[in-house]
């Protein structure tokens, strides 16, 4: 024992010893190295010429793009098109509010990813926000005009679309989910029929549900908007996979927990919300959020039932007979920016995950 | 015990919330169908599925299997529809395995520069929306590749252009339906091959190279009776004439972005699913098979695979139905899916919710048959004596 603590400390491997471990250990190793630094020297040059050195960054005229198509990017079109892409059809001298909206809705975000912020008053918080947000959206109030939602678009609305509809979809699950592990047989099926055929079926069907079917479900003399109906589709569509998500949150706590409970007399609403949901949340947080990764990067869809989030507006941009043919520009920026969204939210998941398993292991090894 | 009828007694309670939640639903429903009766009396759109039987009137693009003109019926359309969304799912299914399965094997590879890049393409294809990159390659295929009259030609009349690829084909000949034959016939032969090792080795503990065997019995055959009559190559090449290719056979800019697309996003998630699979598997595992003196080949064969497997296929039959389910984002880019299809029905004809219906329908029976495949080859590969 004391042997081995007195030992030295591994040495750190020199630049040499980790090429020779790490790129050059065999003779296929060093073959696939060699030819991905071929391929990289091959394919790096034209691109970076493309994409930066032979861009057209800022153009008064798209002419100029015109004129270096194919050999450079026209960036020029991102430049010129940034305010109509991140924010729609909001009115131009008003984009501010947006601006500050989108900010705070971020802030809210962060703020929620810290462990430390995790107690009832971050609810009130985000109910603050979202009341903030509303008003700066809307105005009509403290002598902002009055925008009416039609005219909502861009980023704004991808971040709105995806926020309410999770805000919505969540508890609706955890009901859900409640109901698929329920012993009540006529619970238990109505839950499942619905998972499971939300489940089945494309989002696309569910949208186009909503914007041709909706409107023939109610009464005469009754419309809802068409983000609304976006909305309570995407909700239907979330709420079901994000069941599934805890259900098997609540399927990998351990079976004593609700017998403990019972036996101290608890009842089914009372062994729910104070012993069962709490673990089960927990241990399902990791999933979730990739479960919201994956709804973010769905809200997309809208573009096809005309809804002007932020890929609508990038195709709307386009359609502009100055700027077509730069369509390839536009998408590396859209998924620019979906990119930035997603990554930062799967590196919290990845982080939080590996931070959990450590809590449980520590926790593994006290108790024992 | 002291009264029959209390609501202390949970098994009363569940039998009344029971009640109350098919009661719920049963009024929810029927509010919802007065309403729809009334809106569609009131549009004056007769409801059924009649209207399958009248003339579709509009052409489709592209078919598989089935020839279509805008004379048939809307039932043929929809079918040319659901045959178009199969031959995506299908091939889409096949090439983003494979492509998944090196990139995840890639990512787990003693090589840092392949291992990185592996996971790069993982995390950049992840986090970007599916449809974004559909759109992303179709303005690639559409804006960045040339015209037909200068196409690309990576291979001997292979041409890559904005009008699709065009590719040559065998010319039909006598000897085609026999060299299917013959391939058939050898693959029965390496399946009774196969069958008759293991009972052999069962047996009498003889191993025999089945696989090597059954492979040259398979691909032999037709190769055999191919060179035997001849080797007839006669190639339909496309020609360029005007301003496309003819002759030869074309994929079309949208089938080929759509595939594109589904192959590279789904593949990033079978890589992860790939790693995983054989991270499972307990390094002990692979140290117990040497130290019984099997080697390497027998190790991952007998040993490795069949443990990975049973974590990877339950997560790759999601996928593969998200890619069936995600290929009606066909809609977005103009290939004919039978998202697509009926989509320009209900436009036509007024009949939402029964085109809607038939989407739905459509989705779920793929969604239930992979399922079904799946979960048969998941019991196979499953560890006997356990729930799987």
């Amino acid at each position: 024992m004391n042997g081995i603590l007195a030992g030295r400390a591994p040495r750190r491997p020199s630049a040499l010893e980790w090429l020779r471990a790490n790129l050059f250990s065999s003779v296929p190793n060093t073959a696939a190295t060699l030819l991905i630094l071929y391929l990289g020297w091959k394919l790096a040059p034209p691109f970076i010429d493309w994409a930066f050195t032979g861009a057209v960054w800022s153009a008064v005229d798209p002419l100029i793009c015109r004129d270096r198509q194919g050999q450079g990017a026209c960036w020029a079109f991102v430049v010129e098109k940034h305010r109509f892409i991140l924010f729609g059809a909001y009115p131009y001298d008003q984009h501010w509010r947006p601006a500050v909206a989108i900010a705070l809705l971020i802030t809210l975000y962060a703020v929620s990813a810290l462990r430390a912020m995790w107690r009832p008053r971050l609810a009130l918080a985000w109910l603050a926000g979202l009341g903030a947000i509303g008003m700066l959206m809307w105005g009509g109030v403290f002598g902002l005009p009055f925008v009416e939602n039609e005219r909502w678009g861009g980023l704004m609305l991808t971040l709105l679309l995806s926020t309410f509809g999770i805000a919505f979809a969540f508890p609706l699950s955890i009901l859900l989910a409640l109901g698929r592990s329920s012993h009540m047989p006529v619970i238990r099926l109505v839950s499942t029929a619905y998972i499971e055929l939300i489940r089945g079926v494309p989002l696309i069907s569910v949208l186009f549900m909503a914007s041709v079917m909706l409107p023939l479900f109610l009464p005469a003399g009754v419309s809802i908007d068409k983000l609304l109906r976006a909305e309570i589709a995407m909700i239907m569509f979330a709420a079901a996979y994000l069941a599934e998500v805890v259900r098997g949150g609540l399927q990998a706590l351990a079976h004593g927990q609700d017998e403990a409970a019972r036996a101290l007399g608890l009842s089914y609403w009372q062994r729910t919300l104070l012993v069962i949901l709490p673990q089960a949340l927990r241990i399902a947080i990791p999933p979730l959020v990739n479960t919201f990764i994956g709804f973010f990067k769905d809200t997309s869809l809208v573009v096809i039932i005309g809804l002007f989030d932020l890929l609508t507006t990038v195709k709307v941009a386009l359609s502009e007979p100055a700027w077509t043919g730069f369509s390839v520009e536009a998408y590396l920026f859209a998924s620019l920016v979906y990119f930035l969204f997603c990554y930062a939210m799967s590196r919290y998941s990845q982080g939080l995950e590996r931070e959990l398993a450590r809590g449980s292991a520590a926790r593994t090894l006290r108790e024992n | 015990m002291t009264k029959p009828w209390s609501l202390n007694d949970a098994r009363v309670r569940a039998v009344a919330y029971q009640l109350l939640l098919a009661a719920a639903a049963g009024i929810v429903a029927w509010y919802l169908v007065t309403n729809t009766t009334r809106n569609l009396e009131e549009r004056k759109i007769a409801s059924g599925f009649s209207f399958l039987a009248r003339e579709a009137g509009f052409e489709i693009s592209e078919t598989t299997f089935l020839s279509y003109n805008a004379a048939d019926t809307y039932l043929r359309a929809i079918a040319a529809g659901l045959l178009n969304t199969l031959r995506v799912a299908v091939i889409g299914i096949i090439i983003a395995t494979a492509l998944g399965a090196l990139i995840g094997l890639a990512r787990l590879s003693r090589n840092w520069l392949l291992a990185k890049l592996a996971a790069g393409y993982v995390e950049l294809v992840r986090n970007v929306p599916l449809l974004v990159q559909l759109f992303f390659w179709y303005a690639v295929i559409s804006e960045h590749l040339p015209g037909p009259d200068n196409a690309l030609s990576p291979l001997e009349s292979v041409f890559l252009s904005n009008r699709g690829i065009a590719y040559p084909v065998p010319r039909p000949h006598f000897i085609h339906p026999w060299l299917g034959a013959a391939l058939a016939t050898g693959v029965a032969l390496a399946w009774a091959l196969a069958r008759w090792t293991r009972l052999r080795q069962a047996v009498t503990g003889k191993p025999f190279p089945a696989f090597t065997a059954g492979a040259a019995l398979a691909l032999g055959l037709p190769l055999a009776l191919y060179l035997g009559a001849g080797a007839p190559l006669a190639l339909d090449r496309p020609v360029l004439s005007g301003f496309n290719f003819s002759g030869g056979a074309a994929l079309s800019p949208e089938f080929a972005t759509l595939v594109l697309g589904l192959v590279i996003y789904t593949a990033a998630f079978i890589a992860e699913i790939v790693r995983a699979g054989v991270l499972a598997v307990d390094r002990g595992q692979f140290e117990a098979a040497h130290s019984l003196g099997l080697s390497r080949r027998h190790a991952i064969g007998l040993v490795i695979l069949p443990q990975a497997l049973r974590a990877i296929v339950p997560p790759l039959t999601s996928q593969y139905l998200n890619l069936t389910k995600n290929s009606s984002l066909a809609v977005a880019i103009g290939y004919p899916d039978i998202v697509s299809i009926a989509n320009t029905t209900i436009n036509q004809t007024g009949q939402a919710i029964e085109g809607i219906a038939i989407i739905m329908l459509v989705y779920l029976t793929i969604s239930l048959a992979i399922s079904a495949l799946m979960n048969w080859y998941n019991r196979r590969i499953a560890l006997r004596g356990t729930k799987a």
